[in-house]
């Protein structure tokens, strides 16, 4: 299986004196969390279907500094993202695109100030413009009539005001696209933002992500569909503490794609 | 006739709107104790902010009930004040309804002004049952108890007795009546009244038009003490308010200047600080502890809350039962900013440490830690308040001028700054996912 993927990084093509047309920033989840190294196989199988030309950084890429910036710690943040703006600007990057919306507005939002200017895209987007443009066709088959539920990103949805890309992919795969009571510039976090990922919550009544899933289940989903790793997982704990793993699946987007495409 | 009225009038009108002025030189004052923030960029996109969300209230009626009837109130108040105009034209020169030669028209605006202070009735009859019968929870969280919770009822309150007086002033004007033209509510007030003499009923007109616009000056004095100057500063705010994208934070210049610094083969690692002008030592300071180290943008925000507490009720940490509470983040700094500006007035101009700060003695570790920093609050203001960015600058407090992170943050970081990832992966190991 592995064999069949091609993940060219940015050294490769500098070595030939070729330059893609997109960077891939796989981000730290991408990278090393088990649950969201299969979103990041699953989206490379799409380019590679769509024979899109990009590259990776691989070793060269480095923590955008999202977590640090949210937890306070300018100084880190700042470290980061100015060693990251050097790689990326030695290879000439013009455009990017990631799986994680945290990458995504951090990268989109907060380097072009520290001289990191690319056009940024999220893989939802990204999908959407090679279904648009022809290069990637979409069957349903596989997920014909299932209830599909988004759960939107805070950093995709309210703070970037991406909330059509996902939903649209979502109707290409001939799901019953459901909302959940709160969506779009509405939706519940789902309690990793800000750092919280990597801390333990406050004290209170309820762990956020649970009341996440509650409004998940509510709606009586197939699927709990994500475009973040940090939500997909939270969601997927969510669903553990509910005990509703048999009946209700967590996915990115990138995954129904390709899982739907048998890829 | 006698000119004494006149002159009343005009020491009442002079005093009102006298201390009013000193109270918004106070208020201008204090919100300039703030941090200097560019915002003269897009300045047809902040007027479209205006335009849109303060005097189209546009994010009000994303909830419906409320929406509506604020709008009632809101557009009553606008127009209902033309009448002030009126007033004090009357009160200054001893006119009696000096525009009532515009005939039909002043029917019409009479008649418009009175059926909008009946809807203004009782669109704040409304509000007080939601607040004092059904009990929206929204208006019963802790830091609504005590004195937010009687300031939210005397406007209700006053906005009750200034609708009543302007409709009992129409209904026992024996001219006006008479005239029949644009007593649409009041001529059903008037048989309430129809034993009294004309006398009678003269005082009582009087006494209404009197304590009608000794209201309207009380309630104008009133704003500077309450949760209300949003009637104001919602159109500054949503000036001012943020024109970026929600996700964007700032990125501070100070550490800019060092990083690159860093990053500079060239720089001199042992050369001097920098001095300023008057050869002292710049000491910048990372972060919020104080209102001082806030922007003057968010010291207006603080202003500007009327406590409706949207915020808090989309606030996701707030719903499961965490201490944090946006609407609380944006109290806690108005009030520290009213003491700093108390102690400012009571030491000739000059800040005498109180040994207080906003940080510890207002908000507390526990709040700053539980936000998600999702942007539902942002969201959710309808006058473009941002609690994120004040939780965001104390956050940076506590991390860069304090090192108080909680410590699992802190692995999180030492991860990032060792090896690339809030893990501890080895960086070397980034791409091999592509061959598991």
């Amino acid at each position: 299986m592995s064999e069949l993927l091609k993940v060219p990084t940015m050294a490769e093509y500098m070595a030939q004196g070729k330059q893609p047309d997109v960077l891939f920033w796989v981000g730290c989840a991408g990278s090393f969390d088990d649950r969201a190294k299969k979103i990041t196989k699953a989206f490379v199988k799409l380019l590679n279907k769509a024979h899109v030309d990009f590259a990776v950084l691989g070793t060269e890429e480095s923590c955008t500094g999202d977590p640090a910036k949210r937890a306070g710690n300018e100084f880190l943040f700042q470290m980061q993202a100015v060693t990251n703006i050097e790689v990326l600007n030695a290879y000439e990057v013009k455009k990017i695109v990631t799986a994680c919306p945290h990458c995504f507005n951090t990268i989109k939002n907060e380097y072009p100030e520290l001289g990191g200017n690319y056009e940024v895209m999220h893989h939802t987007q990204f999908l959407k413009s090679l279904l648009d443009e022809g290069k990637l066709t979409i069957e349903g088959g596989k997920f014909k009539g299932k209830r599909i539920t988004f759960h939107d990103p805070c950093y995709l949805g309210r703070a970037n005001n991406v909330y059509e890309a996902p939903r649209d992919l979502i109707k290409k795969l001939d799901a019953e696209l459901v909302e959940m009571k709160n969506c779009k510039s509405k939706g519940l976090c789902c309690g990793a933002g800000g750092a919280q990922m990597f801390k333990d919550a406050e004290k209170g009544d309820k762990e956020v992500n649970v009341a996440r899933t509650e409004q998940a289940i509510e709606v009586k989903p197939d699927i709990i569909a994500a475009g973040c790793p940090f939500c997909n997982t939270m969601m997927t704990d969510g669903v553990k503490a509910k005990d509703k793993e048999a009946d209700v699946e967590v996915m990115d987007i990138a995954e129904l794609i390709a899982n739907a495409q048998d890829l | 006739m006698s000119i004494i009225p006149n002159i009343l009038f005009a020491i009442i009108l002079i005093a009102g709107i006298g201390y009013f002025a000193k109270n918004v030189k106070k208020l201008i004052r204090n919100i300039n104790l703030g941090r200097d923030v560019d915002v003269s960029d897009n300045t047809s996109q902040r007027w479209k902010n205006m335009a849109r969300i303060a005097l189209g209230q546009s994010k009000m009626v994303h909830r419906p009930i409320a929406g509506f009837l604020h709008i009632i109130v809101y557009v009553g108040f606008v127009i209902i004040n033309i009448e002030v105009l009126e007033i004090i034209i009357d009160g200054l020169f001893g006119t009696l309804r000096i525009f009532s030669g515009l005939g039909v028209v002043y029917g019409c605006l009479i008649g418009a002004f009175e059926i909008l202070a009946s809807l203004v009735f009782v669109a704040v009859i409304i509000f007080w049952i939601r607040r004092n019968v059904i009990k929206l929870q929204r208006f019963w969280k802790p830091e609504m108890k005590g004195w937010p919770k009687n300031d939210g009822n005397i406007i209700l309150y006053f906005e009750m007795v200034l609708m009543t007086l302007f409709l009992v002033m129409n209904a026992t004007d024996v001219h006006f009546q008479a005239m029949n033209s644009g007593n649409v509510i009041s001529q059903f007030i008037a048989p309430l009244f129809s034993g009294l003499s004309e006398g009678t009923l003269h005082i009582i007109e009087r006494a209404a038009w009197w304590i009608h616009i000794i209201g309207i000056l009380t309630f104008l004095n009133y704003l500077y003490f309450s949760k209300h100057l949003h009637i104001l500063l919602a159109f500054p705010n949503t000036y001012y308010g943020s024109v970026k994208p929600k996700g964007e934070l700032d990125n501070l210049e100070a550490v800019t200047k060092e990083v690159m610094m860093m990053m500079d083969p060239n720089a001199d690692p042992f050369a001097p600080p920098a001095e300023n002008e008057s050869g002292e030592e710049e000491v910048a300071k990372f972060g919020a502890s104080d209102v001082q180290d806030l922007n003057w943008v968010q010291l207006l925000n603080a202003y500007t809350c009327t406590e409706c507490g949207r915020c808090t009720s989309e606030c996701p940490a707030n719903q499961t039962g965490k201490k944090l509470s946006p609407r609380k983040i944006m109290m806690d700094t108005r009030d520290r900013l009213e003491e700093v500006g108390k102690n400012i007035d009571a030491n000739n101009g000059v800040f005498n440490d109180d040994g207080k700060q906003l940080f510890g003695d207002y908000i507390t570790n526990e709040e700053l830690w539980a936000c998600t920093s999702c942007n539902a609050c942002v969201e959710a203001c309808p006058v473009s308040i941002n609690p994120l960015s004040i939780i965001i600058d104390m956050r940076r407090y506590l991390v860069m001028e304090q090192s108080a992170a909680p410590v699992e943050l802190n692995n999180m970081m030492t991860n990032i700054e060792n090896n690339g990832a809030p893990w501890p992966y080895n960086q070397m190991d980034r791409l091999n996912w592509k061959d598991e």
